[in-house]
């Protein structure tokens, strides 16, 4: 095994040491417990000064693994690395690298743990400590939870100073001058008089040095990059057509394959007939699979074409068949024995709801598919020593252990090339495809077989978001919101989806509430409670996860209940917000949109806050009532992430979260039917067209004490504030997504 | 049978009922048009024949007259069309999925109305569907595209 596992002197291995914190010019050292993967068939020339950076006598590789489905984050990790390296946008390639635990992702313990993102105690901060160390062993590579950008801030930053303070080294060995003389710019060393000599000349040098361990970070007032706009760097190949994803990837003497799996998610398959199918056009092979058949054709078209006439025979579902049969099943589960956790109880909620009139209230959110718009698909190649695997997925070392457990290979035997995502809201976090696409490997050993999904495949095996149901009872007094109760009872999204991947995670789900619970509210009386349901259909992170219904869930009641207390929905959400952080935000939106200006009679505005991801987000959504139905006219969204990164893609990542939030809230459901999901094409699940999408006004703010990451918080409060809005414009209150089930847009 | 496709001849032996999409992309190894949802409702499978944008997942490679344009062909990074500058100036792409259609759609719209309204520009694009949200861009590269053409005359 090359010079893997092998300690050398080109390896940094700091033991446990903590990565420090905060401090601008505080002395750094990269933790990493994990062997360097790019030591592994090193050139003589080249040098690796730590698993995210290679520099060779031709160039500079920065290794970005975070995996890129549209949210931008290989700019992010080049542009951290790029900064305290001193090399410039175009001086460098990028690459997602091979899977590996130098990789594991340091934020995703901040998610784990069942405290409020707010909440510094000494029990939540062990908590976080615990869980830290858990996926550290583990090597838990992963992207998801909006932690790309909080797992690479500061590690990111320091494998690029310490390459460049030990490429500074090795040029002041090499050439004889004090290393405190020289300097570095755009990937080179520049020495006292003005001479340089470029990083790529210096690589064979480099490497034959003990690499520099300690390094201060800049200041950030010394950042060249970071704050300011980027070009991202697959900006030009995404707009000629020319980047390769998954579905694009070509191997010599490749076969195409789909695949048809009973719709009835997890159900067996009893029995099929191909005998026509066989002697449609292009067809080579049909092939048992789990549950399923695939067709193995000399075009993906011909395979789709042949696998549309096999007659199969389905077993029955293992949940219920029909949708009410779901709600009923959730609404029966608000019991004791199904409590999950009391994630809030805040004063004395009982004594508080005997006095005044108690509002009550229930809501409800559906299932929702993924469904990017780049099926699902994967390359493959059996062999007796190896399989290699083209794709695009957010958990690279968990997938290498589940498809080796297919073939009979081991994890190390499982050559995986992550490759940019055509989006995947979580879709991509899934297994079973691959699975599928490794039982066809299997079975066509030596043959490199591309796997496609049709559009129809891929919503009837898209493990949607969970539905949930939320029934709240509140008091108000003076003219104030007094009292919450709030219950919410979801199946668990955490165990459906862990226990495909073969784990289980004990304790409460935080998912099922989270958006109700985690925010800064100072309400006198709040208690929130979770209830967990049995397994429905089988469910999987959604683009903001929980806090997509129960933060709608949360935030409709409030509106309701100031509402009724008659207090301005702006003023009162401010008034009840104790965090100095979350309160700002409220307020900037407020100032973004002039809020309490008089609008005409058919107009109508509503504000929403949700905290996800330790993201505190606040949006006003603006509509008119028009003869043919409610259009949004204008959007106002205020957030704070502690630093932006870069600009232009914040402000295009926040306007799509958004953009998702309004278009799945509006008309978007997975309902099912004698066991099969309704909808099964953009058809019948359209969300947000362009002639839809209002004007969008972003406003990043950077007050919080941590860096945060941006793709999913802006999604939760976009319905609540649609519903609130719609609520002013209209005086209907819409309980139930998506909307239009009760109310027209144009 | 014979197609041309950005300006070069292409002998294909296949179904004449095979969609143009499935011939460019795993016949001819063309990989800028996308298959989204084969029924003609997210446009990222957008090329143009005889200059006019059409849903190649929807057209029988057989009923095909004229000749194919993809994205390939509209410009590329060492020459750009004033469409995908606009693209490139505004960022517009989050996973880019979509873009090879939009770009081929917007390229057209500009083809039959150098200087389109915000309603013509809806009427138009609201047949691709972005999932990631870049609508507000694509508005904004639109424009860009259009005032950029205007000033090249």
């Amino acid at each position: 095994m090359g010079r893997l596992g092998t300690i050398t002197r080109r390896t940094f291995l700091v033991g446990s040491a903590a990565v420090a914190g905060g401090v601008a010019f505080g002395l750094y050292k990269l933790a990493t417990p994990h062997d360097n993967p790019l030591e592994d068939g090193l050139d003589e020339d080249a040098v690796t000064f730590n698993p995210w950076i290679l520099i060779d006598s031709e160039k500079i590789t920065l290794i970005t693994p975070h995996g890129d489905k549209g949210q931008g984050v290989t700019s992010m990790q080049a542009a951290l690395l790029a900064e305290e390296l001193d090399v410039e946008f175009g001086q460098f390639e990028t690459s997602f690298g091979q899977p590996s635990a130098a990789y594991w992702n340091t934020a995703m313990a901040d998610e784990g743990v069942p405290f409020m993102a707010t909440d510094k105690s000494f029990m939540a901060e062990s908590m976080r400590d615990v869980m830290g160390g858990v996926l550290k062993l583990m090597g838990l590579q992963g992207t998801g939870g909006s932690t790309s950008t909080p797992d690479s801030y500061e590690k990111l930053r320091i494998a690029g100073a310490m390459a460049r303070e030990t490429i500074k080294l090795a040029a002041s060995k090499k050439f004889k001058t004090p290393v405190d003389q020289l300097k570095t710019r755009k990937a080179a060393v520049i020495f006292p008089g003005g001479k340089t000599v470029k990083y790529t000349e210096l690589a064979a040098a480099a490497a034959l040095i003990s690499p520099v361990q300690d390094v201060e970070l800049r200041d950030p007032s010394e950042w060249r990059l970071i704050g300011k706009p980027m070009k991202r760097v697959d900006i030009v190949e995404k707009s000629t057509g020319i980047l390769k994803y998954g579905i694009d990837q070509v191997q010599e003497n490749m076969v195409y394959a789909t695949i048809k799996v009973n719709p009835r998610q997890g159900g067996d398959l009893k029995s099929y007939d191909a005998t026509s199918a066989k002697t449609m056009p292009g067809v080579n092979k049909i092939l048992t699979v789990t549950n399923g058949v695939a067709v193995i054709a000399t075009n993906t078209w011909y395979a789709m074409q042949a696998v549309e006439e096999i007659d199969f025979e389905w077993g029955e579902a293992p949940y219920p068949a029909e949708q009410k049969d779901h709600w009923d099943r959730i609404s029966k589960s608000f019991v004791e024995e199904n409590l999950d956790s009391e994630w809030r109880n805040d004063g004395d909620v009982e004594t508080a709801l005997r006095v005044g009139r108690v509002v009550s209230a229930e809501y409800r959110s559906p299932y929702v598919a993924h469904a990017p718009l780049e099926p699902l698909n994967a390359v493959i190649r059996v062999t007796d020593d190896i399989v290699e695997l083209w794709s695009g997925h957010q958990m690279p070392r968990m997938l290498q252990r589940i498809v080796g457990n297919v073939t009979g290979h081991d994890a190390s035997q499982v050559i995986f090339h992550n490759l940019y995502m055509g989006g995947s809201f979580g879709h991509r976090l899934e297994m079973e495809h691959l699975k599928l696409a490794a039982e066809i490997g299997k079975q066509m050993r030596g043959v490199p077989v591309k796997l496609t999904y049709s559009r129809e495949e891929d919503f009837a095996h898209d493990f949607p978001r969970h539905i949930a149901m939320g029934r709240g009872q509140g008091t108000v007094q003076d003219g104030k919101v007094e009292a919450i109760d709030l219950e919410i009872a979801a199946p668990s999204v955490i165990n459906s989806q862990m226990g495909r991947a073969g784990l289980i995670i004990p304790g409460p789900d935080a998912q099922i509430a989270a958006g109700s619970w985690n925010n800064s509210y100072k309400l006198p009386n709040y208690r929130m409670r979770a209830y967990r349901v049995d397994e429905l259909a089988p469910v999987s992170s959604w683009r903001s996860v929980g806090s997509a219904g129960a933060g709608f869930i949360f935030d409709s009641f409030l509106d309701e209940l100031i509402h009724e207390a008659g207090a301005d929905p702006m003023a009162e959400r401010i008034r009840l917000m104790g965090d100095g952080v979350s309160k700002t935000v409220l307020e900037t939106v407020a100032e973004m949109c002039s809020w309490g200006q008089s609008l005409p009679k058919n107009k109508g505005r509503g504000v929403a806050f949700v905290e996800s991801f330790g993201v505190p987000v606040a949006e006003v959504v603006e509509v008119t009532n028009t003869n043919d139905g409610i259009r949004i006219d204008k959007v106002w969204i205020a957030c704070d992430v502690g630093k932006i990164i870069d600009p232009v893609n914040f402000e295009n990542l926040v306007q799509g979260g958004v953009i998702f939030g309004l278009g799945h809230a509006m008309n978007c459901e997975i309902t099912y039917s004698d066991g099969m999901a309704e909808q099964s094409n953009y058809d019948s699940f359209e969300a947000m067209r362009l002639s839809q999408c209002p004007e969008i006004f972003v406003k990043g703010l950077e007050n919080g004490a941590k860096v945060r990451g941006i793709g999913e918080p802006p999604v939760p409060p976009a319905a609540p504030a649609l519903a609130n809005a719609i609520f002013a414009a209209t005086g209907k209150r819409l309980r139930e997504m998506p909307f239009s089930k009760h109310i027209d847009f144009v | 049978m014979e197609i041309i496709v950005n300006g070069k001849t292409f002998e294909v032996n296949v179904s004449p009922d095979m969609p143009l999409l499935w011939v460019l992309r795993d016949e001819l190894n063309i990989k800028g048009p996308k298959y989204g949802c084969g029924i003609a409702q997210c446009g990222a499978c957008t090329v143009h024949v005889d200059g006019v944008a059409l849903r190649s997942c929807q057209l029988p490679i057989g009923d095909l007259k004229g000749e194919v344009t993809t994205i390939e062909g509209l410009g590329t990074p060492s020459s750009l069309h004033v469409v995908q500058e606009a693209w490139i100036e505004h960022q517009v792409a989050q996973c880019g999925y979509c873009q090879s259609g939009q770009i081929m759609q917007a390229a057209s719209l500009l083809e039959k109305m150098p200087n389109p309204t915000d309603e013509e520009i809806e009427k138009e694009m609201s047949g691709n569907l972005c999932r990631c949200g870049t609508y507000p861009r694509i508005r904004a590269a639109i424009k860009t595209a259009a005032k950029n053409l205007k000033k090249g005359e």
